[in-house]
């Protein structure tokens, strides 16, 4: 696999960060291990109606619906500012075909800037949000080898998980299979808003899920690299997800809470210096 | 007291203290110690609060007044309104108490460069966001008619303390508008803050009048900072394209003519 590009531990979680400007109004994005982007689609979205994000107990129900200026929109008006910062920028992607998936694969692979890709497999609600359905591991992997096919191989592939437990490790053993370098474990959970619209909840209820699905993996598949995303609100709860196998982790729903915690855990846990054992083995 | 400062301007985010509550008719009037928000602060800035206990969304106030304050150089007054869980904490917090507060927030009122008569409407706690705007225009040599209204008398801001500081203030209980409309052809500018419905009857009434207009628009926020994209506001470019922008970042202040109210609902 490509060397591991995050020189700290702590990237923020997509979708969570606006464009990045307006995080870095709080912190040094170059102090993060990586910002990682809202998911971009080929063409713009809109997003959704209101209300989009409601308060649940210990949470937040989300239906942004993938609001973005599109890939194209994405690299001439976001990507630049955020490259200027000197943000460790990954982007995320997603796409309502195996095609979409790989073009922007290959659009984003060949842009200078990028030092990951995350491919989106774990949208709270793909077939509402017109996305490609890749609940089962059969079609993660598919979208996977397409993306890796045209990417270049020194860009590091990410794919992200939702914290399923019943299904997330054999689902992470298929996107390696088909080429990920490392599985993002945890997204928004699944959720209804009190309307009854579908979202995702996220935020410290569903941290223990998430938690129990980076162990799962981890133990199913110790020698990949395993970033923890799910409920961090400080650098105790950080900590826990490396302690169950993680190599890294996502803050998300806490930024909306306060715009200083990655920066803050990212600074209180330090940056990576050691490998983790098993690396060479692969 | 811990202070995130980064840059010479924009937010910071920052452990704020109250410094003195009141209740003012059917508000609670805040006074926090925020280092750099209030300094910072301009005409229709706004802050986000933490209330903390499990709520993550933030809850965003209107910066009504900037001043010196038991020794304080720019304290910061907010006007809260009990409406929710959130509301109601705050409202509750005794002098003394910690509270993370992020701002100035938003992008604030554009001033005119000649001396124009302005028309500012503030409805209910939403006034607020007008007093230091009427301040501002005065210095510049505007003249200010100021129509307060609320539902009731409980509900209009500080009308007394308004005509302190304002040129011309009015107060309209229960229905403004028809106070809007004796006032607009007299105007060269006008400024709501208020309800959706006020600020779209005040859009519509200016349409065509040659009075240029700002709306200080309130919508629903979550982070209040632009990270999470959960406030959309729809708008019409020049060429009439529709888009979605963040009320929080993008506005909350928007030229009247650019919100498209049919799609903002």
């Amino acid at each position: 696999m490509s060397d591991w590009p995050f020189t700290n531990p702590v990237l923020t979680a997509s979708g969570c960060g606006g464009t990045g400007r307006e995080l870095a109004a709080y912190g040094d994005l170059t102090e993060l291990g990586g910002f990682v982007t809202r998911s971009v689609t080929l063409q713009e979205r809109p997003g959704g109606g209101e209300p989009r994000i409601v308060e649940s107990p210990s949470g937040l129900v989300n239906a942004i619906g993938l609001q973005n200026p599109g890939v194209v929109g994405f690299l001439r008006d976001e990507l630049p500012p955020l490259v200027d910062l000197g943000a460790p920028v990954v982007v995320s992607i997603a796409g309502h075909s195996l095609g979409e998936y790989a073009e922007l694969a290959r659009t984003v692979g060949r842009t200078d800037g990028v030092i990951a890709l995350e491919v989106n497999l774990s949208a709270p609600d793909p077939l509402g949000s017109g996305l490609l359905d890749a609940r089962e591991p059969f079609q993660a992997g598919s979208v996977v080898g397409s993306c890796r096919r045209d990417l270049r191989a020194d860009l590091l592939l990410l794919v992200k998980l939702r914290s399923d437990v019943s299904r997330v490790a054999e689902t992470a053993r298929a996107v390696v299979e088909a080429g990920a370098d490392a599985v993002v474990v945890g997204n928004a959970q699944p959720a209804a808003l009190p309307d009854g619209r579908a979202g995702g909840l996220s935020g410290p209820a569903i941290r223990p899920q998430s938690l129990r699905c980076v162990a799962e993996v981890a133990r199913a598949l110790p020698d990949t690299p395993l970033i923890g995303c799910g409920g961090i609100m400080d650098a105790d709860d950080a900590r826990e997800y490396l302690a169950a196998g993680a190599r890294a982790v996502q803050v998300g729903t806490a930024l909306f809470h306060d715009p200083t915690t990655a920066f803050r855990i990212a600074r209180e846990i330090g940056p990576q210096t050691e490998p983790p054992a098993g690396e060479d083995d692969r | 007291m811990t202070t995130a400062t980064r840059t010479a301007t924009g937010p910071v985010h920052v452990t704020a203290e109250v410094l003195a509550t009141k209740s003012v008719g059917a508000f609670h009037h805040l006074s926090l110690v925020a280092p750099d928000v209030g300094e910072r602060s301009r005409p229709g800035s706004f802050l986000a609060v933490s209330v903390g206990d499990g709520h993550l969304a933030r809850r965003a106030f209107w910066i009504h007044r900037v001043g010196p304050m038991g020794g304080h150089r720019a304290v910061v007054e907010i006007v809260v309104e009990e409406r929710g869980a959130g509301s109601r904490a705050l409202a509750a917090l005794p002098a003394g108490a910690p509270v993370a507060v992020t701002g100035p927030l938003g992008r604030p009122f554009a001033l005119p460069r000649e001396p124009v008569r302005c028309l500012l409407i503030g409805d209910g706690y939403a006034a607020a966001a007008l007093t230091g705007l009427a301040e501002r225009l005065r210095e510049r040599g505007c003249g200010v008619h100021l129509v307060l209204g609320g539902s009731d008398d409980a509900h209009v801001l500080e009308p007394l303390a308004a005509r302190r500081s304002v040129g011309h203030v009015e107060v309209a209980v229960g229905d403004l508008t028809a106070a809007v409309l004796r006032a607009l052809p007299e105007v060269d500018v006008a400024y709501a803050a208020a309800s959706p419905e006020t600020q779209r009857f005040v859009a519509d009434a200016v349409a065509g009048t040659g009075v240029t207009c700002q709306v200080a628009l309130e919508r629903p926020l979550t982070c209040a900072t632009g990270l999470c994209h959960g406030c959309p506001v729809p708008v019409l470019d020049d060429q009439g394209d529709p888009h979605v922008v963040r009320a929080c970042v993008d506005g909350p202040v928007f030229r009247a003519g650019r919100v498209d109210w049919e799609a903002l609902g």
